[in-house]
This record gives C-alpha cells, structure tokens and sequence, in this order.
C-alpha cells in the first residue's frame, strides 16, 4: 500500500491527481493515526470524522470526475479550535465556550470548503489564543511532539504540533503577537501570519482585534503557499479586509533570492537568549548569503518597547471583544443565580481561566477613566514608533531575517511567572504592532533534537518575497525533512 | 519599597468593571502580577511620544462601508440554539436588580 | 426678602432611529413588530468573531441632517466602543461615537409665543440600538427578564442640544421643530410611542443672573411632546422647591411617570458609569470628503423654516397657521394641492386646520396618506360654497360626510338635496310665511330693535333646513321690512 501520510500538501495533491491515493484513503489513513497518536500529543479538541469522511467521499467523486474544486480538493486539515465552524463546536479551549455551536462559518472556512478542503478536526490552544505554550486551554495541555514532556509552543500549539507529528496535512492558526510562529518555530515547521488585512477576520473569535490574522502551517514552503492562495482576499464581511490584488504566491516561488536584500536587526540578537538558537540563525543568514542575497544590518530601536506595549493594547481589545460572554446568549452560564449581577460575575469568573481574567484585568484597566491616555493612549503612540522603524528598515531592504523566538520549545509548568512567558514573544510581537507579514521555518535543531525556527518579515503584502525566500532556503537545507519520532 | 503601581482597591473596582467575581486570594494574586507587568510596561514612559499620533491600525484604511441592502437573518431556532437559558422564542435572564 | 428667582437650564439629547432598510451595521431588516429574536443574524446578535461593516446610507442620513442643522461635518470622524453590561446589548458594548462624532456646533431656530430663538447643536452622531427587555413583572418585581434581540442594532442618530433651552415649553418646542425636519429629510419616522424618536433632558436651575451651572438631573421616559413639557415643569418646580428649603440637588437619573405626573429617582449610580471608550478596531475611520457632502447638500428638501416663511410670504398667511401647516411635510404638501386648485390660501389653511385636523388621527405621512377627503375633493367643496351651491355651514356637514364616506362633495349634495335655495320666488313666498308667523319680532324691528333681524333670518334657514342663500334672506327680509314701515 502506497503512503498515505508522512507527505507535504503538494505531495497529497500530485497522489490524488495521478490516482496514486484518494483523498478517502488519505482522510482515513489521518483518522487512524490521530486515534493513534492523539492521545499522547493531545493537539485536537474535537475530531470531524463523520463529515471528514463525508468531505473526503465527495472530494474522490469531484477528483475522479475530473473537476476538482481546486488544488487543495480533498487536502485533510486541522483547524485551531479559535475559527467559528457552523455545526461543529468552537471553544477557544475555554470552558466559556465549551459548548457553543455556531450556526456560521468563518470566512476562511468558507473559503476552504470551496476548495475542497477536508477538516479532520478542531485544534487545542490556550483559551481564547492567550499564551505561548497551550497551556492555557481549559482542557488539557497539547504536547511537543519532538518531546513530549515540553510545549509546543502558543497559542496555536494544537495546528502546528498536528502538522508536525503529521496528525494532518497542514493547519490553519491564529497570530495576535506570534501565536503561529512561535508554536511553528518550536515544533519544527512552516508558520506564517499574514499582512494584517490580507485574510479575512470574519469568524475569527477576536482576541485582539487590531493585531489577530488567521495564517496557515504547513510542513513545507509550498503548502503554506497554497493555503495561503486559498485564504486570502477581499472579503466584505470585514472591514479591515484589503482590497489588494492577491498574487500568485506558488509561481512567486520560483523567484531568486539572488540579490535580495535581507536585513538583519541588531536588536533581535540579545543577551540571554539561547546560544544554540543565535547560532542557528547566524548558520540560517549565511546559506541565505550563499544563495545571494545581499545581507545588511539594520536597527530597529523601538524593540524593546513593542512587548510593553503589546501587554496593554492586546489586552486592551481583549476586555472588550471578551465582554459579550455573560451568559445570557450563549455558552457557560454559573448555575443558581439570584440576580443578573451575580450571573455576570460567578459566570465569568468560572467560565474564565487566570491567564484570561489577567488579561481582562488588565486591559480593563488600562481603558478605564483616567488610565486612558497614560497606557492605551501611550501604547498606541508607542506602536506608531515601532512601526516607523519598520517602514525604515524597509526603505533599505526587501526583507528581514531574525530568530523567531528567543528559546526552543520549554519544559510543560516550566514558566509559572506571567511576564517571563510574554518574554517568549519578544522578537514576533513588533511584526503584529505594524501589521506586517512574517513567516517562521526550520533552521535546524539543538543538540538535545529540538527545532529552531527562522522567521523572515516582510513589508506590508509582500508575502511572495517572504515565500520565495523560505523556498530558496528550504531547498538548500534539510531541516523540513526531518520528522519527530512518535511511535 | 517603591509605591504598588496598583492596590487592592483597585483591583476590586476593576474586577467590577469586568464582571469578574474574584475570591480574595485572587485578588491579591491578581493584584500582584498587574503590579508586575505595570512595572514592565512602565519603560514606556522613558519614550517622549507627545509629537506622535496614535496608530490604532497598522495597516491604515478609510471609508469601508456598505450598501443599505437587506440580507436574510438566520432562523429564530438557530439564533436561540446555543441559549443558556430561554422561554419560548426569547433569552431569560435572571432578576435586573441595578447595582 | 424676596425669594430667590431661578432660570431653568435644559439640555436635550434626542435619538432617531434612522429609517434604513436594514440595521447599522448587518443586513438584518429593521421593520418594526416581528416576532421575537427573528430578526437577527450573528453580527447584531454578538457571536464570537462577527464584525461590523458601516451602512453607507445611515452616515448619508446623518450627514443630511447635520447639513439641515447647520453643523459642522467633521472631515474625519470615527466609531467607538462604549461598554456597560445590560442584558439587551449582545456584545456589552455600544458601537457610538465619542471623540469623533460626524458633526458638531449646528442651531434650530425655536419659536415660543411669536418669538424665535437659537438653540445650539452640540453635537450628532450615530450609534447602534439595543434589544428589547421585557420583564416577568414589573422591573422591581420580576424574576425573569426575557430579551429580543430584533431592535438590536438599528441605526440610531444621536442629536444633543445645548444646554440653551430656557423653559418645558421651548424644550417642547425644540423637539416638535426637529422632529420636523427629520421628517421632512426621510430620515426618521419621527413616532414617539413606537420609539423611533426618544428623548432624554438635563434639567438643571440656577440664581437668575448666575452665569454657573447647578447640578443637573437627567430625566428619561418621555414619550410624547405633551410628557416631554409636563415632566420638566414638574422638575423644575421639584428642583425649585428644593433648593428654597435649602437642600442640595443630586446628580441622578429620574424616570417621568406619566400616569401619576411625577418623577422618579432611578437610584442608580448611572452617573459613576466608567464607559471604558476607545476607537471600535474592527471599523476603520471614515473621512467625509467635501464633494460627497455637496452632493448630499443637492438632495436636501426644503425645511420646515423655509416651507413656513414661504408659506406667510406667498400665500399671506400667519404666523400660526404657517407654523402649523408645515409641522409635517405631508400636512404642507396637502395644504398646497388645495391651494393650487382652489386659491384662497387663508380659507384653505382655515379648513386644513380645524375641519381637516379634527378628523386626522395625526398630521404624519401616514395619516395624510390614508386621508379619505384628497386635496382636490377639499378645494372642490370650497367652490361650491363660493358659486352658491351649498352655505359654509352645510359644508362642514358636507365635509364630515365626505371624510365618513370618500365620496366626493358634489355626490353628496346632490343626495342629499343640501342645494341652497337662491331661487327669489320660492324664498319670497318662505319669507313672507316667517313674517306673517312672526309678527312679533317684526314691531320689534320697526321699533329700531334691529337684531330682530337675525331672529327673523334664524327662522327663514330653519324653514329652509339651513339650504337658503343666507345673504338673499337678508336681502328679502330688509326688502319687505322697510317697505312695510
Ligand atoms: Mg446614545
Ligand atoms: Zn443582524
């Protein structure tokens, strides 16, 4: 029997056009390793059998009538449990919304059902895509595949360890302050956030809404591509959502990195941060040179600043998109309730867990009468700085290449303080600040077998450079080979 | 001691605010982790930002808007699915007593 | 010593629903009255990750009236978010404008007794609805509160006045005049029972000559003009009361109990409310570009103000009638179909105002246009009396008949055999019958008691079942006195 898993989206989709496997086959064949495997890794909440099945039956009629919907027809996909899914029940991995149902479906997932797109199931986070490490889900922690006594990163922890340890074929997260990149750096594979506007927000539960953009993961350059061509694009349904053309980001792989020019910020490479990481990435800048790109070192000053004011604008929007769960229309409600207030109150308080509740804190704080203009007033001026460095840096380069997270993947209840895990995020929150697409790949591993991550970003709709990039460079290296051991 | 960027008034006002029934050991855990992250996202005071506008979207944008064109709702038995609570076709909700 | 005299201050604040087709910021319609919670979608009912899209047509409405205000239309203006939690808001928030409403500083000219004053427009700007609560009881009483979630973001226009109003009756003023023009724009249907047109007051007194503010109570629950001037007589003599006995009035919210002519403390805190505002990040600023406002400026009808001194300047009218005639569009519209066909404009405006008003169930577009008596049917009638056909007062029973029936005047006349007697021989021989009746009444006349006259007149109509030529009785009967004397 032909291998059904163990291969990239555009090794799935070459099988289904050659007839050398079904999209059926393929969907069964992720439904018994997630029975498997799951148990251990724990990265889906819920698993869609039934209608993957369904999905995967039609995809073979289309396929073998030979209309398919498109290039992903019959692709098998995790969905972070954060994208509203009509009929299948979206959680945030809260227990606020354990139970909710939506009678919608995000535009993106309408999107991919129109490709052909087979979900196999809902993925773990923290709750309400707050954290670095999925830890924070109400349910249980997702486990590293590389190592399963260590995280996988956050707050899309279940997508990329799915797609890591191959319990699908690619996956879709969110990334507020580098909820993809991070967990992709830390799992070891292909993680990229788009320009802010570039993919529609609709159906997105909001964390923060000035910063959220859904991206794909992937276990190669070209999958991230191809779902990224499948999500991107105007939709009216958002308001924040671009009208700029979306380019043909595969063909766009085909371009040179010959003499690109890549800057390098000196203030992504600081004290404390893990040696064999800063090595990695140094290795990762010369094979970029090696291809021909021109390497230059550029200053991005406000750094330092971006995570402080991150910690007031996110949770900011936070306190209020996360307002509306009262328990009045829909999920957790506390029982017995005397009075409306006491509703409110016992129902957010239970329904809640403590990185959420910090966070609304926070940002209730920071918005509340007389605060205003001293933090979330600052803090967007503070972003406007940070920006400006951005868009500096990008009047001398193409695009930039820095480490993605300052460590590799970190032991389960190894960080217990608040501030020491924001600390993770540090070099992919300024990215989220200026809106600005960045993408994380493999760039090698720790002697103890842990993946590094490489994360490039690009200027604002510039994608096709980021990818082209990452295409070059995976090609000259063998890192998205590598896959972790899990039997 | 440096003065707490934030007491245990505060902390309880703010959980009012936010409809957030804290026990008092999470009040003052809470309120000494705020203490903290206020702490850290103090060194934001050491950037001079009076002659900066704010960016309240990175990717700047004007006059998104739709035309007045009525669209279908979705049925009354689907909005009330997911309802904690309901009689007939409405949500229920415990007793209003104004605080 | 005299008791100190105080000014009465009030500040209105008004909120119109906009008469869009579908809500503020989804497609769900915004008909009024269907059944509970089917009118909604996952935007206006708050589901996890929905966003708001702005409808174009409702900053059209509020530019159009800003521009009927003479308001300032601010180039940028933006959306933001106001929280509070209450179980009608989905979302617990408000999506309003604060910093950046879509325009500021305009006037309404308000006429009080004859004389016209300015009252400043601090500000307009739009917002979204809330649900409906219904309570299982009386809100102090129920254990249940049930929530429809229809009216849940219906565009509303927010429009606050200064606080230039100087007494119930202007602030009653002030709201007939705007509500006028925004019935007039097609912006709002302008009913207050259905709720289409609220308004709060800030009622607040001061020491004649001080030019500080006292503290201010708001008062809500005022569904119509009359309880809008009722309720803030009542407060300014509350306030008034108070503050001679020496107490301090407290910054409160009170509701106006209609039916029992009072206002009532709400004891909340309302006014400690801590909104948390900041710029809605799911909308992007609009910027209100000088060509879409000048082209919005050319679809402007003409006002009520300019209809009222058209309506003294051409067709001679005054004050009063011109003021009433033009409280509605409609009402003007139907005063000036009469007067093209028949073009006495004083005799019409007498007829619109007391026969055709007592009969409406209102002066709106609605009751004007289930008016069973169409403009042409009215100036019809008005002819018949001017040719002789009918007296004056056989038409107001003509009129009431037509109102009843929709026919037309002549039909009726005509039934009715109502056709004045101007016929001189058989009035003739009518009048000799009452004199020769009334003997009486005729020495009196002779003797110089002239308004024996009208006695004498009196029987001729009731012989004649009101049908005689009033002014050829006359003629008759004066003919036949003197001869005789
Ligand atoms: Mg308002
Ligand atoms: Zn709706």
């Amino acid at each position: 029997m032909p291998r059904m898993t163990g291969l990239t989206i555009p090794e799935v989709a070459a099988r289904y056009r050659s007839g050398a496997a079904t999209p059926t086959q393929v969907v069964e064949a992720y439904l018994r390793r997630i029975e498997a495997l799951d148990p251990k890794l724990r990265a889906y909440v819920t698993v869609t059998r039934e209608s993957a099945l369904a999905r995967a039956e039609a995809a073979n009629r289309r396929l073998k009538a030979g209309t398919p919907a498109g290039p992903l027809d019959g692709i098998p996909l995790a969905i972070k449990d954060v994208i509203c899914t009509k009929g299948v029940r979206t959680t945030c991995s809260s227990k606020i919304l354990e139970t909710f149902v939506p009678p919608y479906d995000a535009s993106v997932i309408t999107r991919l059902t129109a490709a052909g797109v087979v979900m196999l199931g809902k993925t773990n986070m923290d709750e309400f895509a707050m954290g670095s490490s999925t830890e924070n889900s109400a349910f249980f922690p997702t486990r590293n595949p590389w190592d399963l006594t260590r995280v996988p990163g956050g707050s899309s922890g279940g997508s990329a360890a799915a797609v890591a340890a191959d319990l699908a074929a690619g996956g879709l997260g969110s990334d507020t302050g580098g909820s993809i990149r991070q967990p992709a750096a830390f799992c070891g594979t292909v993680g990229l956030k788009p320009t802010y506007g570039r993919v529609s927000r609709y159906g997105l539960v909001a964390f923060a809404s000035s910063l959220d953009q859904i991206g794909p993961f992937a276990r190669d350059v070209r999958g991230a591509a191809m779902l990224l061509q499948a999500i991107a694009g105007h939709d009216p349904l958002d308001s924040t959502s671009t009208d700029v053309p979306v380019p043909d980001y595969e063909a766009a792989l085909g371009q040179s990195v010959e003499g690109r020019r890549v800057g390098i910020p000196n203030e992504y490479f600081i004290e404390g941060m893990d040696p064999e990481v800063e090595q990695a990435v140094w290795v990762a800048i010369e094979v970029l040179k090696g291809l021909g790109a021109r390497i230059e070192k550029v200053s991005l000053p406000h750094t330092d600043y971006a995570l402080a004011a991150y910690y007031l604008i996110a949770p900011a929007e936070a306190s209020s998109n996360l307002a509306r769960y009262d328990g009045v229309k829909y999920g957790y409600r506390a029982p017995g309730n005397k009075d409306l207030i006491q509703m409110y109150g016992r129902t957010r308080a239970e329904g809640f867990g403590a990185e959420v509740k910090r966070r609304i804190m926070l940002g209730t704080y920071a918005l509340s009468a007389g605060y205003y203009e001293a933090y979330y007033g600052k803090a967007q001026r503070v972003r406007t700085l940070v920006r400006r460095d951005f868009q500096q840096a990008f009047e001398r380069v193409d695009l930039l290449a820095c480490p993605t997270a300052p460590t590799v993947a970190f032991k389960l209840a190894e960080k217990e303080d608040p501030l020491q895990m924001y600390l993770c995020d540090i070099f992919t929150i300024p990215v989220n600040l200026a809106g600005l697409p960045g993408l994380s790949l493999p760039c090698g591993f720790t002697q103890g077998g842990l993946p590094i991550g490489l994360q490039l970003i690009g200027k604002p709709f510039d994608e096709s450079t980021l990818l082209s990039a990452a295409y070059a460079y995976e090609r000259a290296t063998p890192w998205h080979r590598r896959v972790p051991e899990l039997a | 001691m440096a003065e707490p960027k934030i007491t245990l008034a505060e902390v309880e006002h703010v959980a009012r605010l936010a409809r957030l029934d804290l026990s008092q050991a999470e009040k003052e855990r809470m309120r000494s982790q705020l203490d903290a992250i206020l702490t850290y996202i103090d060194k934001l005071r050491q950037l001079d930002t009076d002659n900066v506008e704010p960016t309240s979207h990175a990717i700047p944008m004007v006059n998104v808007m739709r035309e007045d064109e009525v669209r279908p709702c979705l049925p009354t038995e689907a909005m009330l699915a997911n309802a904690p609570e309901r009689a007939s076709d409405f949500f229920r909700v415990p007793r209003i007593i104004e605080e | 010593m005299t008791a100190t005299e105080y000014e009465v201050i009030i500040g209105l604040e008004v909120h119109a629903q906009l008469l869009t087709r579908s809500k503020m910021f989804c497609g769900c319609p915004t008909a009024f009255g269907g059944a509970p919670n089917s009118q909604t979608c996952p935007v206006c009912q708050g589901m996890p990750g929905v966003l708001p899209v702005i409808n174009r047509r409702a900053i059209e409405f509020g530019i159009r009236t800003a521009l009927a205000l003479d308001c300032t239309i601010n180039a940028g203006c933006r959306f933001a978010r106001k929280h509070y939690y209450y179980p009608d808001m989905p979302k617990n928030f408000q999506i309003s404008q604060y910093e950046e409403p879509l325009a500021v500083e305009g006037w309404l000219s308000v006429e009080v007794n004859g004389t016209a004053r300015r009252v400043g427009i601090q500000r307009l700007h739009l917002e979204e609805d809330v649900g409906k609560l219904i309570h299982e009881g009386t809100l102090e009483t129920a254990r249940a509160s049930l929530v429809d979630f229809n009216r849940s973001g219906v565009p509303l226009m927010e429009i606050v006045s200064k606080p230039d109003v100087r007494s119930a009756e202007e602030a009653a003023a002030y709201l007939r005049a705007l509500r006028a023009i925004l019935i007039y724009l097609g912006v709002c249907d302008g009913n207050m029972e259905e709720g289409s047109f609220r308004c709060d007051a800030n009622i607040s007194l001061r020491p004649k000559g001080s030019t500080e503010y006292g503290v201010k109570v708001e008062i809500k629950n005022m569904n119509s003009f009359k309880n809008v001037q009722r309720a803030l007589e009542f407060e300014a003599q509350r306030q008034a009361k108070a503050l001679a006995a020496g107490e301090r009035i407290v910054q409160e919210t009170r509701l106006w109990e209609a039916d029992k002519d009072y206002t009532l403390s709400m004891r909340s805190k309302e006014y400690a409310h801590d909104y948390r505002y900041f710029p809605e990040p799911d909308l992007v600023p609009l910027r209100v570009e000088q060509r879409w406002v000048d082209r919005l400026r050319t679809t402007l009808p003409e006002l009520p103000g300019e209809r009222r001194q058209r309506f003294v300047a051409r067709y001679g009218l005054p004050a009063y009638d011109a003021d009433l005639l033009t409280q509605s569009r409609a009402l003007a519209d139907y005063y000036e179909a009469v007067v093209r066909e028949y073009a006495k404009p004083k005799v019409v405006s007498n007829w619109v105002m007391s026969e055709l008003l007592r009969e409406l169930p209102g002066d709106d577009e609605a009751a004007i246009a289930r008016c069973p008596v169409p403009p042409l049917n009215l100036a019809r009638l008005l002819a018949l009396i001017d040719n002789g056909t009918i007296s004056g007062k056989i038409a107001k029973d003509v009129f009431e008949k037509m109102y009843r029936s929709g026919e037309d005047a002549e039909a009726i006349v005509k039934r009715e055999g109502l056709r004045q007697l101007a016929d001189v021989d058989v009035l003739g021989s009518v009048v000799d019958q009452v004199l020769g009746a009334n003997a009486g009444a005729v020495a009196d006349w002779r003797k110089g008691k002239k308004q024996s006259l009208g006695f004498l007149v009196g029987q001729v109509m009731k012989a004649t079942q009101g049908k005689a030529n009033p002014a050829l009785v006359n003629q008759l009967l004066l003919e036949r006195l003197s001869k005789g004397s």
